[in-house]
């Protein structure tokens, strides 16, 4: 939502979109500024009142809890920048894990095939959302609501009839296991703490994520099919490109992910995921990013990302009775969001 | 000589009821309450569960947790995730913490191997509690308190035989949980009658009471559901009001539900593990471990149920399930 104004313009006035503007106010214009400073906060406060927060091996862990939400987090602050939700997100990390791992079993095939397998079946199911939002026009809050419920569904089907059981059996023994573990699942040992790979693939996608939206041209798509759609096609944007394209995203975290959940234990189990899709959208919004669409940013996903790790981890380090957790998760994403609507206002203000 | 005053100027009130409220609550507490009756130095053990957010049956366990940790002057904290890898996180957040003893429950026992060999490899002693009697010992733990699950399973058909059931259903509440599958699979395998699995989503209730009223309307054959938790019973009793079945509901676990459920006829048997004592064996094995190099079970799980509890054992436990320690 721009505050411009539709008035004639005087030939002395400069084209807005000309003016130089300070880099404090360039920083105040930020979608993550709020949530960075919220970050900050609760870093202090786990810091004073948990004695063990601050040990770098507690960094570690709380680093890796962040980074399993932010590698989803980042794709869905894309999607939610595009204007559109995705509730299927959660369950898919589950489907994508249950493929690859049933896939390598029952073929008896190298582990790399069942993982390209459920690239493929995983990147399919982000398609069919994508392309049933844009042909039926019903929002995607419905139309994902219908692929949560039929993945779930599946998950826990396909597996039983599949396995006898409803967890997969163990393929660790199995060729190219170890490899697949090594990119997914493996421990990077710095100065004795340990880090898990997926803050790498985290800094990765965000990286990536944030090239998409400042530096492309489908960042810009992105933009405007979230601000505005009609707009948007209406000066030529690809909107069901677009649109398909950030499902797309999503459906490849969700394969990065549930690579790594198989990858670490071996065996998935087919009820997991379930709740997860709107830990990723809190995180986004944390992050700055707009219920409405057309504001955000991925570097404020993985801010929120680690608001979210810190305080999961941060309330069992400070001995906590966990029973709070979610009452404090909730207090967090009104004030988050209050800050980031107030930072909006202050800096659309002096603009 | 002040509180007698106070129970006598709160018995002669007008209103007040002579049953139940919090006045009986405190005094059933009052049994339960203590204080540390060693010396030893104030150690920190964690336990970690797979609960979900809210359940009984985990409520009870932290009850005798807790209980134990107050006799055995130790700081003990709690907490749960129902998903495999936020299980593996908090554990791995008590080994940050570098606790002195760890109590955790492999529900997900393949989630959870790396994370308590890295706990045992930084000499923290690990004692396994309720599921995972199998993986217990090849994961490097003292000692694992908890019941067979297939044990526990086998005794629900002997005693579905013994009350002559011909076709019974197995009422599953959390999908995933192995050792809920063993339960209805061990009572498969000596029941002699024909059994069903059904799968509820235990997070729901009326769902639950719902799926399970749908089969029975749909299979009038059906004389016997077994749940596998206590809160389940009372959904499967509704469901059978319902649903106009004559089909007796035995259940997995006690509450005080059940408790009075069994002393009205209204349900056949409870299989009960006895929570309490896993989370109280727990703590005091632990400290026993510190205190003294003690290790219970021979290396053999250390059972604390089944224990088959019918209408004849209920009055005995009503007062405790009550109390909220059973």
């Amino acid at each position: 939502m721009s505050g411009s104004t539709a008035a004639p313009r005087t030939p002395t006035e400069v084209d807005e979109r000309l003016v130089r503007t300070s880099p404090l106010r360039k920083l105040l214009g930020r979608p993550e500024l709020g949530s960075v400073v919220g970050a900050a906060a609760v870093f202090l406060f786990f810091a004073i009142v948990a004695d063990s927060f601050l040990q770098a091996s507690s960094l570690g862990t709380v680093l890796y809890a962040a980074s399993v939400l932010g590698i989803m987090a980042a794709p869905v602050a894309l999607l939610m920048i595009g204007g559109e939700f995705d509730l299927s997100a959660g369950v898919m990390v589950t489907s994508s894990a249950l493929i690859s791992s049933m896939f390598s079993y029952q073929m008896t095939a190298n582990v790399w095939v069942g993982v390209l397998v459920s690239l493929l079946v995983t990147l399919a199911i982000g398609a069919f959302n994508g392309f049933m939002l844009t042909r039926t026009k019903l929002p995607s809050f419905i139309i994902t609501l219908g692929t949560f419920l039929m993945l779930t569904g599946l998950n826990l089907g396909f597996t039983k009839l599949i396995s006898g059981t409803v967890s997969t059996k163990a393929i660790g023994d199995m060729e190219g296991f170890d490899s697949a573990r090594a990119l997914f699942a493996s421990t990077l040992t710095l100065g004795g703490v340990e880090f898990k790979v997926t803050i790498l693939w985290w800094a990765a996608l965000v990286g990536v994520a944030t090239w998409i939206l400042l530096r492309t041209r489908f960042g810009n798509w992105i933009f405007a099919v979230g601000g505005e759609a009609d707009a948007a096609r209406a000066v030529g944007v690809p909107v069901i490109r677009t649109k398909i394209g950030l499902y797309l995203g999503v459906a490849f975290a969700a394969w990065v992910s549930g690579q790594h959940l198989l990858f670490s234990y071996d065996v998935v189990q087919s009820g997991e995921g379930v709740g997860n899709e709107l830990t990723y959208i809190i995180a986004a919004v944390i992050g700055g990013c707009l219920i409405t669409g057309g504001y955000g940013s991925a570097i404020g996903s993985a801010v929120g990302a680690f608001i979210f790790g810190m305080t999961s981890k941060g309330i069992v380090y400070a001995e906590w009775n966990p029973d709070w957790f979610k009452f404090f998760l909730g207090a967090m994403l009104l004030l988050a969001t209050l800050l980031n609507a107030w930072v909006r206002k202050r800096a659309e203000a002096t603009a | 000589m002040g509180a007698v005053l106070a129970v006598v100027l709160g018995a002669s009130l007008a209103g007040c009821s002579s049953t139940g409220g919090k006045r009986a609550e405190e005094r059933a507490a009052a049994a339960a309450e203590g204080r540390a009756a060693v010396n030893t130095p104030r150690w920190t053990f964690a336990m970690v569960t797979h609960s979900g957010d809210g359940d009984t049956f985990w409520d009870i366990v932290q009850k005798g947790a807790e209980q134990a940790a107050l006799k055995d002057n130790i700081n003990f904290l709690y907490s749960h995730n129902d998903e495999a890898n936020q299980q593996a996180q908090l554990v791995q957040t008590a080994i940050d913490k570098k606790v002195d003893g760890l109590i955790v429950s492999l529900a997900k026992p393949d989630a959870m191997k790396a994370v308590v060999a890295k706990a045992v490899k930084a000499g923290i002693p690990v004692v396994t509690v309720n599921s995972g009697s199998a993986e217990s010992k090849e994961f490097g733990a003292l000692t694992h308190i908890g019941q067979d699950e297939s044990i526990a399973g086998e005794a629900v058909g002997d005693e579905l035989n013994s009350r002559d059931r011909k076709k019974a259903l197995c009422v599953l509440h959390e999908q995933g949980n192995v050792g809920h599958e063993q339960r209805c699979a061990g009572a498969k395998k000596t029941f002699d009658g024909t059994m069903q699995n059904l799968y509820v989503d235990g997070t729901n209730m009326p769902d639950v009471t719902a799926s399970i009223e749908a089969k029975l309307q749909s299979d009038k054959s059906i004389d016997a559901v077994v749940t596998l938790g206590a809160p389940f019973a009372d959904a499967a009793v509704q469901a059978k009001q319902t649903a106009g079945s004559k089909a007796e509901i035995d259940t997995f676990d006690l509450n005080a539900k059940v408790a009075t459920g069994l002393q009205s006829d209204k349900l056949g048997f409870a299989v009960d593990q006895q929570p309490y004592l896993q989370g109280y064996e727990a703590v005091d094995l632990l400290w026993l471990y510190r205190y003294n190099r003690n290790v219970l079970g021979g290396g053999l799980p250390v059972l604390t149920g089944p224990q088959i509890i019918t209408k004849d054992d209920a009055d005995a436990l009503a007062d405790y399930t009550k109390r909220g320690t059973r």
